[in-house]
């Protein structure tokens, strides 16, 4: 028999249907096996006990016919995500000791399905990281080794939500939720080899999740199937009163459409994303999913995204200014870490310096300065209108395709440490997952091969605004055709 | 009447420009559904969003925007069918989030005017640059230990509109009379209670003096915590007297932030331009922009009570009321309205006499305010219908007023009770004067050779005879005619 910890949520909970165990039991085996990788430091806070308790309130619904639609699936959630009564640190040590009185809506959604709470997954502090090295709880360790040379190195699970990518990808949860900012739920998915994904931005609410950059910020999910994806972002999506950047929309049953034809659908490939010093081995995953995109009945088509290249220098203009005056709350005053010092503003300088790791300090100055008397209009009034030409390319190619292909990151896993010395080659981890950010759009990475050091590699669809449903059946027919199955040594 | 400083090198103006903050009244704050009222235990009026808690976001009350819209068409003024709400940046404990959602580029309300009535009977309309939404901050209390600050933030998040006036202002006077119309304008359009003591209205005042004849302006300073009218006007004078001061020394005027104290009657400077925050403001991302439909405005415009100006000059054309009786009445709506009932069907320049004389004189003695009345409009029409058909003498009935002010019994029923009732029967009267007559002989006589004065003596002495209750005419024409005969 295989491993409970092994199943997919569909399988789950067809399997659990049946009565094939009991939700309890699949939670005491991922609680094991949370505790056998604990060294991959996925998790900042676990909640065991809550699960095994919400686990048991899970059979009683299946035995009473009363099981919502993710009835037991033991997840995890990124600690952006505010909890009731569960700590929410956002990775940092100014809000070590916060424990919140309310629940975000997403995981609220979740948890009315039957979601059951693992924990809270470990991530870059305040989502601001691609290699899930600057959360204050530690580095997240990538479960998959690189065969040959550097098979003694740890990998970097990508970030920010590294904690997540790795827990899914170990089997350490059945999913869990990211956060998506500039491509924190697809960059690290590709890097772990499980999906990842984004919706368009309103499409789920951000109440109840910290706040780092505003009109870029959406909920992911980290899943180990599209359908699953699908399954998970149905339930977590919607229209939120409290959040008024959330669009009143319906949430279609993306599930039950995955696997519709591709048939008449065009696919585009930008000719911008071809960068120099992109391994060729990722240009030919790419060109091997747009033959496998033909065979499924697409066509794909050359486009042009011209302004792409500009997407990264903006978004480390506009996410910064939003995140200096979001994280101005974090004053010691109300809650979270507090020095106290000879006077108030003592005190904030204390309380921020100690609070505060290198990386939230260096894009709260970067964002402080873009918004300065005198440097606004060359900074942030720049940047926004970068990211509307950004925008406009989208626009442009969507009147020709009906979704892009594009890689999700310019390479395989990194050693931790490598890109730590220079934060501009480490912000170009998120050259292709940008863009889509920026426009707001819906994006998905899908594991797809192995490189020659047995890393995976993912490939991105974009899609058009509010049009997942074409984004999750790209994808769906990309995973079918890839057949990706690989684990992690240890994980297998 | 211009407003002119002697200095010791000539003669000086003032220029002004008000900043008025104007708290909505509503129910709930502007970004979330907390309540507000005033006076409530400290902190109990907070939530999540107001105190600045991860995650959080804020959602715009519509009311409050409604009546932002409803005070702008009130100010006569252009509503922007977008504006946008942006984040000023700075710390303070009493600003949980570290920022302040303001409208800055964009606000709701652009370019309005309001007339100010002066003492001399003349109006000058003096410009409103714009009135755009923002948050109030929380409330820091530095009197209750000795090392520490409390920080109240039942107010943090309550909605406030700032109105700014162009630097149209000349002297105090002019300073005064516009908080006055604000006030009266925001007080019939209920949406602002306007009360400066509890700090729904606050006032900063931008000033600057320069040579008479001269068009350019001064350097100006900000002048915070007048918190008063009374205020406004001694903040003025002081410092404008200051600013000519300074530059007759030879000095120059720093662009400042100054602060008034009320108690050592002068202002100081609280920060310089130099020490002036950089409040970095953005568009809040959180919030998008905010789109008004011409139909919801004209929808509002529907609800648009009568206003104070127009309301003036319809009491002076309709019921022929001098100007000064007019403003007098149109000054709180209240007032108004109970004026207009004690008039309907009564003569209204009487009605008026007596809602501003005797009415508020009897509740400004009594420290009431007109809410609180015990003689209701329909009650005091009743005993000014008694004046007008002649049942009782207009001197009786300012007796009848002051019980009917102590009892709140109807004006009819009192005179009933105390027989007041005059006394129109011309047979009584000619008695009563045959007597007086026939008692005063050498009064009669000395009138008779030529002493009119004493006319007054012998109306005194038959009223007196009759308690009051003579009809003064009546006592008149009779009296004439017996002392002529």
């Amino acid at each position: 028999m295989t491993k409970l910890t092994d199943l997919n949520i569909v399988e789950a909970v067809a399997a659990r249907k049946k009565n094939e165990f009991s939700c309890v039991d699949m939670v005491k085996e991922y609680i094991a096996a949370m505790d056998k990788f604990r060294g991959l430091n996925c998790y900042i806070t676990e909640t065991p006990d809550l699960a095994i308790k919400q686990a048991e309130e899970s059979d009683k619904k299946y035995a009473a016919g009363t099981a919502g639609a993710l009835e037991g699936m033991p997840l995890a959630q990124k600690d952006m995500f505010c909890t009731k009564g569960v700590r929410t640190t956002a990775a940092s040590n100014i809000l070590n000791n916060f424990i919140p009185t309310y629940e975000s809506t997403v995981s609220d959604q979740m948890n009315k399905q039957g979601a059951v709470l693992l924990g809270k997954t470990n991530q870059d502090e305040f989502a601001m990281g691609a290699s899930n090295t600057t959360s204050f709880f530690g580095n997240v360790i990538n479960p998959w080794k690189a065969s040959g040379a550097r098979s003694n190195q740890q990998l970097v699970p990508g970030g920010s939500s590294g904690g997540s990518a790795a827990a899914v990808a170990a089997h350490l949860c059945i999913a869990a939720t990211g956060t998506d900012t500039n491509g924190s739920s697809r960059q690290p998915a590709s890097f772990c080899g499980v999906v990842g994904m984004k919706p368009t931005y309103g499409r789920a609410s951000r109440w109840g999740i910290v706040a780092f950059a505003s009109s870029l910020d959406q909920a992911g999910i980290f899943s180990r199937t599209v359908t699953d994806s699908a399954l998970l972002m149905e339930h977590m999506c919607g229209f939120d009163p409290k959040d008024s950047t959330s669009a009143n929309l319906p949430v279609p049953k993306w599930s039950q459409e995955v696997s519709g034809s591709l048939k008449g659908k065009v696919i585009g490939v930008p000719k911008e994303f071809r960068i120099d010093g992109m391994p060729q081995e990722i240009e030919d995953i790419w060109e091997k999913g747009a033959q496998w995109l033909r065979d499924a009945g697409a066509e794909v088509v050359e486009i042009s995204l011209p302004h792409a290249k500009y997407a990264v220098p903006a978004y480390y203009i506009i996410a910064p200014a939003e995140a200096s005056s979001n994280l101005a709350r974090y004053d010691g005053v109300r809650y979270g870490l507090h020095v106290d010092g000879k006077d108030l503003n003592e005190s904030y300088k204390m309380s921020r310096a100690q609070g505060f790791g290198a990386e939230p300090t260096r894009r709260i100055m970067i964002g402080t300065y873009a918004l300065s008397a005198g440097y606004y209009d060359a900074y942030y009034l720049k940047a926004q209108k970068v990211r509307r030409k950004v925008a406009n390319d989208h626009v442009e190619a969507f009147k020709k395709v009906d979704a892009i292909l594009t890689p999700t990151a310019p390479s395989s896993a990194f050693a931790i440490g490598e890109k730590s010395d220079d934060p501009v080659q480490m912000y170009l981890c998120d050259i292709f997952t940008s863009p889509a950010s920026l426009a707001g759009l819906p994006g998905i990475s899908i594991p797809v091969g192995l490189d020659k050091e047995n890393l995976p590699l993912g490939l991105q669809v974009i899609g058009k605004p509010w049009d997942e449903t074409t984004m999750f059946q790209v994808a769906w027919a990309l995973e079918q055709a890839a057949n990706f199955k690989a684990l992690p040594q240890e994980v297998a | 009447m211009s407003y002119i400083l002697q200095g010791q090198t000539g003669d000086w103006e003032v220029v002004m420009g008000l900043e008025v903050h104007a708290q909505i009244t509503a129910d709930s704050k502007l970004f979330s559904g907390a309540a507000t009222d005033f006076g409530a235990e400290p902190n109990s009026q907070v939530s999540l969003v107001d105190a600045g808690f991860p995650g959080m976001l804020p959602v715009l009350n519509k009311v409050c925007v409604e009546k932002a819209v409803k005070t702008g068409l009130g100010l006569k003024a252009e509503i922007n069918p977008v504006s946008v709400f942006e984040r000023k940046n700075y710390f303070y404990p009493d600003l949980p989030t570290g920022y302040q959602i303001s409208q800055y580029l964009h606000p709701i309300v652009g370019k309005g005017v309001i007339e100010i009535d002066l003492a001399d009977g003349s109006t000058r309309q003096i410009g409103i640059t714009r009135l755009h939404l923002e948050q109030d901050a929380g409330k820091s209390i530095h009197d209750q230990h000795p090392t520490k600050s409390y920080v109240d933030l039942n107010r943090a998040g309550c909605a406030l509109m700032e109105i700014v006036s162009e630097p149209d202002l000349r002297s105090p006077e002019e300073a005064a009379a516009y908080l006055n119309k604000l006030r009266m304008i925001l007080r019939y359009l209920e949406t602002c209670d306007g009360n400066m003591e509890e700090g729904s209205m606050r006032a900063d005042v931008n000033l600057s003096v320069r040579k008479v004849g001269v068009k350019e302006y001064g350097t100006r300073c900000e002048i915070k915590n007048v918190n008063s009218i009374k205020a406004v006007t001694m903040a003025i004078e002081y410092e404008a007297r200051r600013q000519i001061e300074v530059i007759e020394g030879g000095g120059k005027i720093n662009q400042e932030t100054r602060l008034w104290d009320p108690v050592k009657g002068e202002t100081r400077s609280m920060r310089s331009k130099e020490d002036a925050h950089d409040y970095r403001y953005f568009p809040d991302p959180d919030l998008l922009p905010l789109k008004l439909e011409t139909k919801w405005i004209e929808e509002i415009k529907q609800t648009l009570p009568e206003l104070p100006d127009e309301k003036k000059n319809r009491f002076k054309g309709e019921y022929g009321l001098p100007t000064y009786d007019a403003g007098v009445l149109v000054a709180e709506k209240i007032r108004a309205d109970y004026f207009e009932e004690v008039a309907k069907g009564a003569d209204a320049k009487l009605a008026a006499n007596w809602v501003i004389n005797e009415l508020l004189g009897a509740l400004n003695k009594d420290g009431k305010t007109l809410e609180e009345t015990p003689v209701k409009a329909v009650q005091l029409r009743g005993l000014i219908a008694l004046i007008s058909d002649n049942t009782i003498s207009g001197k009786i009935a300012k007796d009848v007023f002051a019980e009917m002010f102590v009892s709140g019994k109807e004006a009819a029923a009192i005179v009933e009770e105390k027989g007041l009732k005059q006394v129109t029967d011309t047979g009584a009267i000619e008695k009563i004067i045959d007597e007086v007559i026939a008692e005063n002989p050498d009064n009669v006589a000395e009138y008779r050779s030529g002493k009119d004065k004493l006319f007054g003596f012998f109306v005194g002495q038959v009223m007196k005879k009759m308690q009051g209750k003579g009809n003064p005419a009546a006592i008149n024409d009779i009296l004439k005619k017996k002392l002529s005969s």
